[in-house]
């Protein structure tokens, strides 16, 4: 009864923050905003960490809050499944959830919406603590979508800036695609298992697994795959995966806060664990799993090489992110799921830290966002260097580092699973372990080494000319770039802090975490993988000795010398030979349009989706309702009874000789009727 | 249960207090025609609210039955009831009626006791159509309840109010000419009964059954409004006061689908069945086609209008899959649709009010202006565009998931209302609310005052109610919509 209790106040607490906050807040000063906010989402770390301590202890939870709804023999709850998969998302959103809290009260100090900034995080966190808490899927729709509306009030956050009311509203109309999908694969979990609850659903599946369904023409489709892919759209939505990625590099418009929070450590990553939570039924089929494999390589690899042009520092951390869902997503597609998880874990760790990262260096360039205006950041913002350092040796892979053992056990599931697409899904998460290292590392040197680059007379609105939002204010009162001769200066502590506090679990939590996690028995009962069918896991465990072990080892395998090779490469071109990245752009200018235009994803969307609609609307409008229904159909009804009434008008003239004519001939009429009827 | 005739009490308090009303005559007591008026409504609440707390939900017949005979030549009764499928819209109404006269309070200034006691005769009137189970009975409230709407258009009404509350008032009556001639068929094949619940019971043969089947649907058809006979809808909104277009979205339109649960269903079940998929075929129609047409709309209120008749295709959708889900999913919408069309349409009253226009074009960055109003307008843009939490969730999640049971296909087609409802909901927010200050007009603009706020509140707190806890409203239908379920099921061909 009493863990029941502290089930509840995990998401309750932020949500008290949220509303305090938020209700009042005109009227509240900036002080309580922060502290019942930041209070709220520490209750629930500290609440998370006492739960995660109890279901190691063995006391996994799962049971009802309240009934939402019942309909016929269907029943809708409100209600908690506690596990160890469960626990783990907890900490990771609660711990860099309150990063973040204490990190935005240095970086909105100057906004005037500082107090509704606190409610919408702290209102992200109940969001998404429910997504993860829930223990059914409409709780989980339920969570979905708040996290999505969460997102679209903090993309728009500051909403006079035209590409942000934009970035917004395409975020969540990406994200509706993705529902739509994910909506109709609920539907058919209802339909099929006769009820939403997790544990009944995974039960039952076995028995369904040979199950098929006619949905088109003759052929019968398997159940479970076709309800796994309509999961999985949902997921791709949520998870930015190729092609409804196209919502989260703009979502960079929102402050970068939430950068970090939303859009790199948890609310993408809700797709990668809801295909985890449904390993029972994605594992029974594997047409879905291929699908879900090829999804991810394709953007692991291809969002990678648009890391590599971009010039806004937030731009390319949030394409690594893509790249980094994408390998996420290829684990779940090999049938990896706890490795998922762990790069997730991991991922979360230090990709929140390289928003906040370049969050501190946002600040402390004056608000420009350009790399080419920056360089030899070390001198001035040491702790911000460091950081970012390791977050940025995380994300490539370093041995011993965390981003390395998620990343390497992701590669070598790929390279075990024998399911079909995953000869390109090696290939391309081996590739992409080179692009990353490239893309990191050719912001990390432009940024932190070479020559200075801010504060010139002439930089100082230099960069109106390139990239879609640059010229964006990011704030009304926050002036823009460095004046000439100014230096960046190290960010405030609050800033700081949660860098140091992010940058520890990035080095450590792989190192400490690989083995329980993903070789021992801490995700028994919670994530199935039918090793019969996909024995990958099965080999990778047989292949694993120790995390040291693991460390030393690659330092002779091809993944580490493809890191080491981008890391260099990077160094060499923009350090030594900063002509030759510029020749090879003119050289390939075809491919670095391709590039430039994100492959032309967007264009398309906006022609053939966003103008199609609009062009299929005026048609409808103006042709079916305007012209056919009210123009022929009502208008001319009402002409035809004008045209009747038209011509009985001329019967009633008013002249009585007319209507004693008319008379005359009725009755003559009639008489000669009757006569001839004699 | 109660000894009280309530629903007698929520038929004629309102129309009593509507006289009243009318009796404070010119404009120099609208002071106190609008205390009247809003007294009259709150009583007429009140007299409501002991049927949902009284309410027996494991009855499914009728409750708080009144019987009196009114012309027993004909074998005409004065009878009443409510089951779970009425009762709740006569709360409904009671509680809109409030809203509607709160929001003219300060908007109207002309005829200002005319036009409350329109409202509250309506109310009255609208209650009878909830609780009649006699077919006379019911026909004069269904044709008396269009008179005090077509006034509120026609004489509150923008410039073309004229042409749009004929073209309201033509269409409405030739569907209801139709359904006149259907009574009397059944009355006749019934051996003299206007009793609603012993045309239930009647046998009729399946060629009968199409023919009324085909009047009832023209009758109702064009009340919900369902496509093709929809075009009268946006007009009447766009011409009527913000009161008048809160009533006809949050009440009127769920007559048409009401009778579809009271006449077609359970006294033409074969019929039903045989032309399910045209039903099925309109309604998808209705989703599908009218929320294009929604997007491209420039008139706020022609937008919202549309919106209207896109969510009720939901409504028809869901009766029509003959499934418990459905059904209650079409219910749980129609009285969300109450409150979050209300609602919308009373946001934009509030703008209209202060810049006198409804072109989105005129709009552009609000919330600068107007936080407040912004913020609630985002809840109800969002509960239009149906996200989890908001009552507008909740019916089209019912009807989509029993849509997945029922086929695919028509599952498929209802879900892309999730991403055509947000598309229209959210890219009206963002030109009219988001943004830059667009004009002088937005520049001038003061933020709700103390009464707005009240009524956008309250109607919030319905809105959020409703999703987060559905429970209250969908377990009084259970009991009735399985019974109806049950009778639908078994052939009345002999």
């Amino acid at each position: 009864m009493e863990m029941q209790k502290l089930y509840l106040l995990v998401p309750l607490a932020p949500l008290f923050g949220a509303m305090v906050a938020g209700l009042f807040c005109r009227v509240i000063p900036r002080w309580l905003a922060h502290t019942v906010t930041i209070a709220g989402v520490a209750t629930a770390f500290i609440a998370s960490v006492i739960i995660f301590k109890d279901v190691q202890a063995g006391h996994v939870y799962n049971g009802t809050v309240y009934t939402w709804l019942t309909s016929g023999d269907y029943r809708f709850e409100v209600g908690f499944l506690i596990d160890t998969l469960t626990t783990t998302m907890m900490l990771v959103v609660t711990f860099v959830s309150l990063m973040v809290h204490i990190y935005t009260i240095g970086y909105m100090q100057e906004d005037p919406g500082y107090n509704r900034f606190f409610s919408y995080i702290s209102l992200f966190t109940f969001s998404m603590l429910m997504l993860v808490m829930s223990n059914n899927f409409m709780q989980l729709f339920f969570g979905w979508e708040a996290v999505g509306l969460v997102s679209y009030l903090l993309i728009g956050f500051w909403y006079t800036r035209p590409t942000a009311i934009f970035a917004n509203m395409k975020a969540f109309l990406v994200n509706r695609v993705g529902d739509f999908g994910f909506i109709l694969g609920i539907g058919l979990v209802l339909a099929h298992f006769g009820s939403l609850d997790y544990k009944t659903v995974f039960e039952k599946a076995p028995e369904l697994a040979a199950t098929t369904i006619n949905i088109w023409g003759a052929a019968d489709w398997s159940l479970m795959t076709v309800t796994c892919i309509c999961l999985f759209i949902g997921a791709m939505g949520k998870s930015a995966q190729v092609p409804l990625h196209v919502w989260l590099p703009d979502s960079m418009e929102g402050p970068t806060p939430i950068s970090a929070l939303i859009h790199a450590a948890t609310m993408v990553t809700a797709g990668i664990f809801m295909v985890s939570r449904m390993s029972p039924l994605f594992e029974l089929s594997t047409t879905a799993l291929s699908f879900v494999l090829v999804i991810g390589a394709i953007t692991a690899l291809f969002m990678g090489f648009l890391g590599i042009i971009q010039n806004d520092i937030k731009r390319v951390v949030a394409y690594s992110t893509l790249s980094q869902l994408g390998y996420m997503t290829v684990a779940l597609g090999a049938s990896a799921y706890s490795v998922a998880i762990f790069h997730l874990m991991t991922h979360a760790f230090f990709k929140a830290l390289l928003f906040l990262a370049a969050g501190s260096v946002i600040i402390g360039m004056h608000h420009d966002q350009d790399i080419r205006n920056m360089g030899g950041l070390r001198k001035y913002m040491p702790i911000t260097w460091i950081t970012s350092l390791v977050g940025s040796l995380a994300l490539i892979g370093t041995p011993f580092l965390s981003g390395f053992y998620s990343k390497d056990s992701i590669i070598e599931a790929v390279g075990l699973s024998h399911i079909p697409g995953s000869g390109f899904a090696y290939f391309s998460v081996l590739a992409g372990v080179f692009v990353t290292a490239f893309y990191s590392f050719r912001m990390y040197f432009l940024v932190f080494h070479g020559e200075e680059r801010f504060g010139k007379a002439d930089d100082a609105h230099h960069h109106e000319h390139e990239g879609d939002h640059d010229d964006e204010e990011t704030s009304h009162d926050h002036h823009h770039g460095l004046a000439p001769g100014q230096k960046p200066h190290e960010t405030p502590w609050v800033v700081w802090l949660p860098l140091v506090l992010l940058a520890i679990p990035s080095l450590l939590i792989g190192y400490i975490a690989i083995e329980p996690m993903l070789y021992g028995n801490y995700f028994d009962g919670v994530i199935h993988i039918d090793h019969h069918a996909h024995p990958a896991m099965e080999h990778l465990k047989e292949e694993f000795h120790s995390a040291a072990a693991m460390g030393v080892h690659s330092l002779t395998s091809l993944p580490f010398i493809l890191a080491l090779s981008g890391v260099v490469l990077s160094w060499f071109f923009y350090m030594k030979r900063p002509d030759i990245p510029a020749a090879i752009q003119r050289r390939f200018s075809a491919i670095h349009t391709l590039l430039e235009n994100k492959y032309y994803f967007d264009k398309f969307n906006d022609v053939v989706f966003a103008g199609g609609a609009r062009l299929l609307g005026k048609a409808l409008w103006r042709g079916g309702d305007v012209a056919v229904i009210d123009g022929f159909i009502v208008n001319g009804s009402a002409k035809l009874v004008g045209w009747i009434s038209s011509i009985t008008r001329l019967f009633q003239t008013g002249y009585v000789y007319h209507y004693a004519f008319t008379m005359i001939i009725g009755v003559f009429v009639l008489m000669t009727l009757w006569i001839n009827r004699a | 249960m109660s000894t009280y005739p309530l629903l007698s009490f929520a038929i004629w308090i309102p129309i009593v207090a509507g006289f009243f009303v009318l009796a404070t005559g010119s404009d120099r007591n609208a002071p106190l025609a609008r205390m009247l008026a809003l007294f009259g409504a709150i009583a007429a609440f009140l007299v409501t609210i002991p049927l949902w707390t009284g309410f027996d939900i494991a009855n499914g017949g009728m409750q708080f039955v009144e019987l009196k005979t009114w012309i027993p030549r004909f074998n005409i009764n004065y009878h009443l009831g409510v089951d779970g499928i009425s009762m709740l819209f006569v709360v409904l109404n009671a509680f809109i009626t409030i809203i509607v006269v709160a929001a003219g309070w300060e908007v109207i200034q002309n005829k200002v006791a005319q036009y409350n006691a329109a409202f509250l005769i309506m109310s009255g009137l609208m209650n009878g159509i909830f609780t009649s189970l006699d077919g006379v009975l019911f026909y004069v409230f269904f044709e008396a309840s269009l008179i005090p709407l077509y006034l509120i258009i026609g004489v509150w009404g923008g410039p073309s109010r004229v042409y749009a509350a004929f073209k309201f008032f033509l269409y409405t009556l030739f569907g209801s000419l139709l359904f006149l001639l259907a009574l009397m068929y059944l009355f006749i094949q019934s051996g003299g009964s206007f009793s609603i619940l012993e045309w239930h019971k009647l046998p009729i043969a399946l060629g009968a059954q199409i023919w009324l089947f085909l009047a009832f649907l023209i009758a109702f058809a064009v009340k919900v409004p369902m496509w093709p006979v929809h075009t009268w809808l946006p007009d009447a909104h766009v011409e009527a006061p913000t009161g008048g277009s809160i009533v006809l979205a949050a009440i009127a339109l769920k007559l048409g689908a009401y009778g579809f649960l009271r006449f077609s269903l359970p006294i033409l079940p074969d019929a039903s069945h045989e032309l399910s998929s045209l039903v099925l075929a309109l309604s998808l129609i209705a989703v599908v086609y009218i929320g294009f047409v929604a997007l491209v709309q420039e008139d706020m209120k022609k937008l919202v209008a549309y919106s209207s008749i896109a969510h009720m295709g939901f409504v028809t959708l869901g009766f029509f899959m003959f499934s418990p889900m459905g059904i209650e999913g079409a219910l749980v919408q129609m009285v969300s649709h109450g409150f979050v069309s209300g609602a919308m349409f009373f946001c934009i009253g509030v703008m209209y009010d202060r810049v006198h226009s409804r072109q989105i074009a005129d709009y552009g960055g609000v919330v600068n202006k107007m936080p407040k109003f912004a913020a609630l307008f985002m809840l109800f843009t969002m509960a239009n565009s149906g996200l989890p939490a908001t009552s507008g969730f909740v019916g089209e999640f019912m009807v989509i998931l029993g849509a997945v049971k029922f086929n695919f296909w028509v599952a498929f087609a209802a879900a892309s209302a999730m991403i055509i409802g947000a598309a229209y909901s959210l890219w009206m927010y963002k030109r009219v609310v988001f943004g830059d200050v667009g004009n002088h007009h937005v520049e001038e603009l003061s933020d709700i005052n103390k009464r707005e706020f009240a009524i956008l509140g309250v109607l919030a707190i319905a809105t959020l109610w409703m999703g987060l806890y559905p429970q209250p409203f969908t377990e009084v239908m259970h009991a009735s919509v399985t019974d109806l379920l049950r009778h639908v099921a078994i052939s009345k061909i002999q």
